[in-house]
């Protein structure tokens, strides 16, 4: 007995140890930096990512300048600036050298900060693979100086080691501007830095971005909207989409003194009636303390829960792109001939408001062969990696695209020269991994994206019948002429009339019938 | 303009000439140029109670050059037509195969063929028959001959006088043109015609022809125009009564009705190929029972299901008692059955007995 509790106390002693930057250590394959190719990326994305969210909080117009810069073979050195609200002097060590610091995890709210550990992650694989510290500058008024930090992580506490911390003239009114050198490998394709910068570009037409490629290629991609995004609005649970663990530390952290005021207050659409309902439901007084609730008591509440009827929750809170946004996205970054652009309205999976967007380019300079390209979005943020994994991946595929004019193999993707743009927002992305590159599949989810890309999908093929016919109806023509001067010599040989004289009227004909053989192939006029 | 009625010539090169000449002038006036033809399908034909034979209805179709669905197809039949002109200009005759290479051609800057398949170009030849009036035979275009008669007669074919009764195993072979054949004798009291090249050989050999004094007669399959027509002319200028001997399936019955009423597709041309006095000796349903014929029974398919319903509906046959319980026991029966199969009763049974006998008794269905 005694010799056990010994045990117990070393492996304590031990566990204590682990800390969250240690665990990263050893487990960096979970959060997306398993790879050199895909650590670059990360860092990229979250930078990026925490560029444009601090923009749209602070309504301002974003410009980013992404820089890739070769270090030597298999190093990298990322820097991302943006005119961002900056950040204050105090803050900027905890959330570049504190992992899951300010973790937007428990807020239902649509920004692309739910997607990734944060750039903390990025900061500790710098350091680790090349023992260097971040460089982040950051100013946040005209007025005021540019605080100039040199940060790593002190793993075993998992707070902030600064190196320096120093001011600095910066000419820029207001803006962060972080360096981070790391293991990384550069490469182009699919799920490239460069395809993500462009998918961004794409659903982000407020944005002006300016990134210079590690071959010192400076691509500018132009802003296409002063429009800003609306913020999107954070909302309180829904008691359909909440899970009893979140339940319970709800519970133990809440200021409210009744059961009754906890449930009216801390989720959505409960009001007293309904938190009343629950609580009958659940055996429980709804004039008892949130805090006394027991682990049973609360297991019975939340299937109480789940089994009193809510109205869903408001839909108001997302921020989608808009279709005419998207088509502007669209037009300045894919060479197409025809777009078609998709905003639904916001409808509701386990409690959690979501809204489908999509976007087809179809013809122009887009590839003629091989399959469509599907270009995957979460909150505004580009998903590269797991596409056979994703839940839009399977609508796309199950949707059936001949009716709609692309050719189609069993429930494979589509083929021909479109590109298929599909943005989920939602207050809260179900992904399938913690990597958060494929959304998981729930049937709401895939009904509405098909829906979308159904409707889409119409338009897409009015276009393309429309489209080939005219084409069909040219070759025809040429194939008419083609045909009158055998028609001719035959007629010529059979009625001694001169073939030349068949040949002129019968051209003149064609010119008189064309319009008339338009109606034969049901096209309407052409 | 209605460029069939006017075409009812027998000299097929007029008729083509105006047939180009239609045409031209429709080009002349700017029009659409359009050739009006008969339409060839059930829908368009009808029995004739007093003939006794299909007719085709009045119903035209239009095959105009500028319209997609047609193009094509009016360019083959100015071709073909064409191809004919100069044949008959040439006085020379080319078979069916022939014409359609003289047809097959590649349009330059294109890769399609004026004619891909031999059928495309068969089908604007029928076609042509109904547009000019001629038969194809006319419009010097001829169809493999196929099949032989022997029997006691003697004709004239091509300045050679020809006895049918001494011409060994293998028979007279029948033109695709008969016209002009002159019969000079004919001593049989009827004729004998069958499906099966093989029985119409066993007959031979047995000189059934010499021990019953009539004719036999054969092609393999599907009865061609030229023995048809001689079958027709045999009964219209000898009233000779003339006896078919089919498989028992559907095949051969629609042989035998071929014979008897014409065709859906040659219609047109029902006077000079019909025989209405024709009779069905066998093989019937009947004789299976009979001559114990049930082992050899083949089993029918979907397609001689569907063959079957198709012969039973048509409305010429609905109303026939005879026949209908025919086809009803072929479709109970579910099995067909050859006429070779009388050979499991011995190699001579069909000549000494079986149709000795039927004949005899008048065993046979009209």
């Amino acid at each position: 007995m005694a010799k056990e509790m010994i045990i117990a106390q070393e492996l304590a002693k031990q566990q204590r140890e682990i800390s969250v930057s240690e665990f990263f250590t050893k487990n960096r394959h979970l959060l997306g930096f398993d790879n050199p190719t895909r650590a670059l990326l990360m860092t990229v994305k979250e930078a990026c990512d925490n560029s444009l969210d601090a923009c749209t909080e602070a309504k301002i117009l974003p410009e980013i300048k992404v820089e890739i810069k070769k270090i030597a073979e298999d190093r990298f050195k990322v820097i991302v600036e943006d005119n961002g609200p900056g950040i204050v002097k105090e803050q900027i060590p905890r959330i570049f050298a504190k992992l899951l610091y300010g973790s937007k995890f428990h807020h239902l709210k649509q920004n692309r900060g739910q997607q990734g550990i944060g750039i903390s992650a990025s900061v500790l694989y710098s350091q680790l693979t090349t023992g260097k510290a971040s460089v982040i500058i950051s100013k946040i008024h005209k007025n005021k100086p540019a605080h100039y930090y040199e940060l790593k992580i002190d793993t075993s506490k998992n707070e902030p080691h600064i190196l320096k911390d120093e001011i600095k003239e910066w000419n820029k009114e207001h803006g962060t501007r972080i360096e981070i050198e790391l293991e990384a490998k550069y490469q182009k394709g699919r799920q490239s830095v460069d395809e993500y910068i462009k998918g961004v570009a794409i659903v982000n037409p407020q944005a002006k971005i300016t990134y210079i490629t590690p071959d010192s290629e400076k691509i500018i991609y132009e802003r296409a909207t002063e429009e800003l995004p609306v913020e999107a609005k954070e909302i309180m649970p829904h008691p359909y989409g909440i899970e009893l663990g979140i339940l319970i530390k709800m519970l133990t952290e809440t200021s409210s003194r009744t059961l009754q005021g906890f449930l009216t207050s801390e989720f959505c659409r409960i009001g007293p009636g309904t938190a009343k309902e629950m609580c009958d439901k659940a055996g429980l007084k709804s004039e008892m303390k949130p805090r006394a609730v027991s682990h049973d008591q609360a297991e019975k509440l939340f299937r109480a829960m789940q089994e009193v009827k809510v109205i869903a929750p408001p839909t108001d809170c997302l921020s989608p792109i808009g279709s005419a946004l998207l088509e502007k996205g669209l037009k300045k970054e894919l060479p197409a001939e025809f777009y078609i652009t998709v905003s639904r309205s916001p409808v509701v999976y386990r409690g959690f408001p979501f809204s489908i967007e999509i976007g087809i380019a179809f013809g122009g300079e887009l590839d003629k062969e091989g399959p469509v390209k599907l270009m995957r979005f979460a909150n505004r943020v580009p998903l590269l990696y797991q596409q056979g994994a994703c839940a839009i991946t399977e609508a796309v595929t199950e949707t059936n695209w001949k009716p709609y004019g692309l050719q189609q193999s069993g429930s494979n993707m589509p083929v021909g020269p479109a590109v298929i743009v599909v943005h989920m927002a939602s207050v809260w992305v179900p992904f399938t991994s913690e990597a958060k590159d494929a959304i998981a599949h729930y049937d709401e989810i895939i009904k509405e994206i098909k829906l979308a890309l159904q409707e889409c999908g119409r338009k897409l093929g009015l276009y393309i019948r429309k489209h080939i016919h005219a084409q069909e109806h040219q070759e025809r023509m040429n194939l008419f002429e083609k045909y009158i001067p055998e028609v001719a010599s035959s007629l010529a040989k059979l009625s001694g009339e001169k073939k030349s004289n068949i040949e002129q009227n019968l051209l003149m004909i064609l010119k008189k019938e064309t319009p008339k053989m338009n109606g034969q192939n049901g096209e309407g006029k052409a | 303009m209605d460029k069939m009625a006017k075409g009812k010539h027998n000299h097929g090169k007029e008729a083509l000439t105006e047939l180009g000449n239609d045409i031209v002038a429709d080009i002349r006036k700017k029009k659409n140029p359009t050739i009006n033809l008969p339409v060839r399908a059930l829908s368009n034909v009808s029995f004739d109670t007093k003939k006794k034979s299909l007719v085709l209805g009045n119903k035209v179709a239009e095959r105009s050059f500028f319209n997609v669905a047609h193009a094509k197809k009016f360019l083959q039949t100015v071709e073909v037509a064409s191809v004919a002109k100069e044949l008959l200009q040439q006085e020379k005759h080319a078979s069916l195969r022939d014409v359609f290479y003289m047809a097959k051609r590649t349009i330059p800057g294109t890769k399609i063929n004026i004619v891909d398949e031999q059928v495309e170009s068969d089908g604007v030849i029928e076609d042509l028959e109904l547009i000019t009036g001629a038969s194809r035979e006319q419009l010097h275009m001829t169809a493999n001959k196929m099949g032989s008669v022997v029997g006691n007669v003697t004709i004239e074919d091509a300045g050679d006088t020809i006895h049918w009764d001494k011409l060994g195993s293998g028979g007279y072979s029948v033109p695709s043109s008969v016209e002009d054949i002159k019969f000079k004798d004919v001593k049989a009291n009827y004729i004998l015609y069958m499906e099966k090249a093989a029985v119409w050989e066993r007959l031979n050999e047995d000189k059934f022809w010499k021990k019953n004094n009539c004719i036999i007669i054969s092609s393999q399959g599907q009865t061609t125009r030229g023995i048809r027509r001689l079958l027709q002319r045999f009964y219209e200028e000898y009233k000779l009564p003339i006896y078919v001997l089919c498989d028992n399936d559907p095949y051969g019955y629609w042989i035998y009705f071929v014979i008897k009423y014409g065709s859906i597709n040659l219609a047109g041309q029902s006077e000079r190929l019909t025989i209405p006095g024709v009779k069905y000796l066998g093989i019937t349903c009947d004789d299976i029972e009979k001559y114990d014929l049930k082992k050899h029974f083949i089993k029918m398919k979907d397609t001689d299901h569907a063959r079957l319903k198709q012969i039973a509906e048509y409305p010429w046959l609905k109303d026939d008692k005879h026949w209908q319980r025919q086809f009803k026991m072929m479709k109970q029966m579910d099995a067909k059955v050859e006429i070779q199969s009388l050979s499991s009763k011995g190699i001579s049974f069909i000549s000494e007995s079986y149709l000795p006998n039927k004949i005899k008794n008048k065993e046979f269905l009209d």
